[in-house]
């Protein structure tokens, strides 16, 4: 079984857990029950209507074979296998989360956990002084000012483009993340939901859930609005060289983290972490709820990578899902 | 030597058409994109799958279709005498291209372009029909990595001991010196993808052998199906709506 260690469990532990996965292969059973698919299953159709064939499909004598392993799915005449386990599959608009890898000319490459590295354009991003200008020579001689290799980045997908997949980040809120943790789910996980940037206030933290299944737990950074920025910055149009040697003591005091936060971003970082090797869905609602838990449970945060409080999870998990449910 | 006794049974208490007992488990490897272990007896294989990913190497980058690498290892402890092998050996190069050619027919590489897909397969155990063991867990770990396939590929050996066709060799009867056939097939499309042998049959014993080999192959995608549907179910429904 991924991920969960079942020899870590107790035996009492290991009985309850079952218990749990039962009632939750119950609880889904009854909506899709033939819907999983293997690689060369043959998925039945009714072929007097015409079939589209979508990914994950394939035509081997005039029956349609999957080429995944996963969940068929049917809209209309298409027919599609949705595949669990994958790489991140790019959509235009998604957010993402990602680690730079190269800085080259007018550009950085970067690994969003897709079958390519991704681009950047220097042009497709908001300069740190928030002038909206030609790019020119000084500002690509700048551009490790910026973002460095290794850094983690938050960005939008663009769209694909004759030399790759390109992103952008034409906001103030994405931009390179600071003073938190990176966790990487598989991104399946992640559902593609309005809202990816959440400030959760009372714990006085950032999360950001990257759709490629990389998700950011880190202090709050307060968004500045363009426009305003815009006309501050027009007064003064000379260009800022963002300095790198800043990091004197006053910097350091300003981006100080204080300790019940950095409490709380390893308790959500935890909460992530305990939710992927369980294998359930990861959104805010769930992340909260699981903090929650171990808040009212007095649970260490080194305790929630446990053996019992994964079970426990476990349990309110299916709880939940069961009284949502009911209320459908 | 003997090597099957005039009771009909083989050195291990199998009959001439008996596999081993096989045990297959994914996600063995927790960063890999899709790993798997496959035990064939006491022949115990790991391998993990990385990718689609960047291809490394800028030149041997394919504008169409996706690079797919393979590298065999044995593990120091996996046999009888711990041996110290040089990595490369010629074994390990022969069996790496075995594998990869293998896997290529059937992976759909023209659906990923500009990247490259890695497999990695070490023996943790040796007792014959590696190779075989090796191709069933990269097939599983593909699978768990999401790669697109035409169908899966399974492999099983086949011998010819004693004027006896034997199914599933292991190592004892391997180094016996008799007939050793390796056969890969895709079991949805009911065709070979992989077919070696060393020393010589008859060509109608090794019709024989073959067709033995063959049920073998099957026996062991029906096993394979069963493990891969469980998983996905599993997937499914702990990730919830």
């Amino acid at each position: 079984m991924r991920g969960i260690e079942l020899a870590a469990l107790s035996k009492t532990q290991k009985l309850r857990l079952e218990k749990v996965l039962e009632e939750l292969e119950s609880l889904s059973s009854k909506v899709n029950s033939d819907a999983s698919v293997i690689i060369a299953d043959s998925i039945a159709v009714n072929h007097e209507d015409a079939v589209l064939k979508g990914h994950g499909t394939a035509d081997l004598n005039g029956e349609v074979v999957a080429t995944l392993c996963g969940i068929v799915e049917r809209v209309n005449k298409l027919i599609y296998v949705r595949g669990l386990r994958s790489r991140y599959k790019p959509e235009v608009g998604d957010i993402v989360i990602w680690r730079v890898v190269e800085v080259v000319q007018k550009r950085w490459k970067l690994e969003i956990n897709y079958s390519q590295d991704a681009i950047l354009m220097l042009s497709s991003m908001n300069m740190p002084d928030g002038v909206q200008r030609r790019r020119t020579a000084m500002d690509e001689l700048n551009m490790r000012g910026i973002f460095e290799e290794k850094d983690v980045v938050c960005a939008e997908v663009r769209g694909f483009q004759h030399d790759g997949l390109h992103l952008q980040a034409r906001s103030q809120k994405y931009g390179k993340l600071k003073g938190g943790q990176l966790l990487t789910v598989p991104p399946y996980l992640v559902k593609r939901q309005k809202q990816h940037f959440h400030h959760l206030e009372e714990y006085g933290f950032d999360l950001i859930l990257g759709c490629n299944g990389f998700i950011w737990v880190g202090e709050h950074i307060e968004a500045k609005d363009d426009m305003v920025e815009d006309q501050v910055n027009q007064s003064e149009p000379q260009v800022l060289l963002p300095n790198r040697n800043a990091g004197n003591l006053e910097e350091q005091e300003k981006n100080y983290t204080t300790l019940e936060t950095r409490k709380y971003i390893c308790r959500a970082a935890n909460a992530v972490r305990v939710l992927s090797t369980l294998g359930f869905n990861i959104t805010l609602e769930i992340i909260k709820g699981i903090i929650e838990l171990s808040l009212s449970l007095n649970i260490d945060i080194h305790e929630m990578l446990g053996s019992e409080f994964c079970v426990v999870v476990a349990e309110k998990e299916a709880e939940r899902r069961k009284s949502s449910k009911r209320k459908r | 030597m003997e090597y099957v006794s005039p009771e009909g049974l083989r050195l291990d208490g199998r009959r001439p058409m008996e596999m081993r007992q096989i045990r297959a488990e994914i996600g063995a490897v927790s960063k890999a994109d899709g790993s798997a272990v496959f035990e064939m007896g006491n022949t115990k294989v790991i391998a993990a799958v990385y990718g689609p990913r960047q291809v490394q190497n800028k030149s041997q980058q394919m504008n169409d279709q996706a690079l797919v690498r393979c590298e065999y290892s044995m593990a120091n402890f996996s046999t009888g005498d711990r041996m110290r092998k040089p990595k490369g050996d010629r074994r390990s190069t022969e069996i790496s291209l075995v594998i990869r050619q293998t896997m290529e027919a059937s992976i759909l590489t023209h659906l990923m372009p500009h990247s490259q897909i890695d497999i990695f397969v070490q023996v943790l155990q040796a007792d014959g029909g590696t190779r075989s063991a090796c191709i069933n867990a990269a097939t599983l770990a593909l699978a768990d990595a999401g790669i697109p396939m035409r169908d899966l590929v399974t492999s099983c050996s086949a011998g010819y001991l004693n004027s006896t066709p034997l199914l599933d060799l292991n190592y004892v009867e391997d180094s016996a010196g008799g007939a050793d056939v390796t056969l890969g097939i895709l079991p949805k499309l009911d065709k070979v993808t992989l077919l070696q042998m060393d020393s010589k049959l008859p060509i109608d014993i090794l019709e024989n052998v073959m067709q033995l080999a063959i049920e073998g192959c099957k026996a062991v995608a029906n096993y394979i199906r069963e493990i891969l549907l469980e998983n996905t179910k599993q997937l499914e429904f702990r990730r919830g709506v």
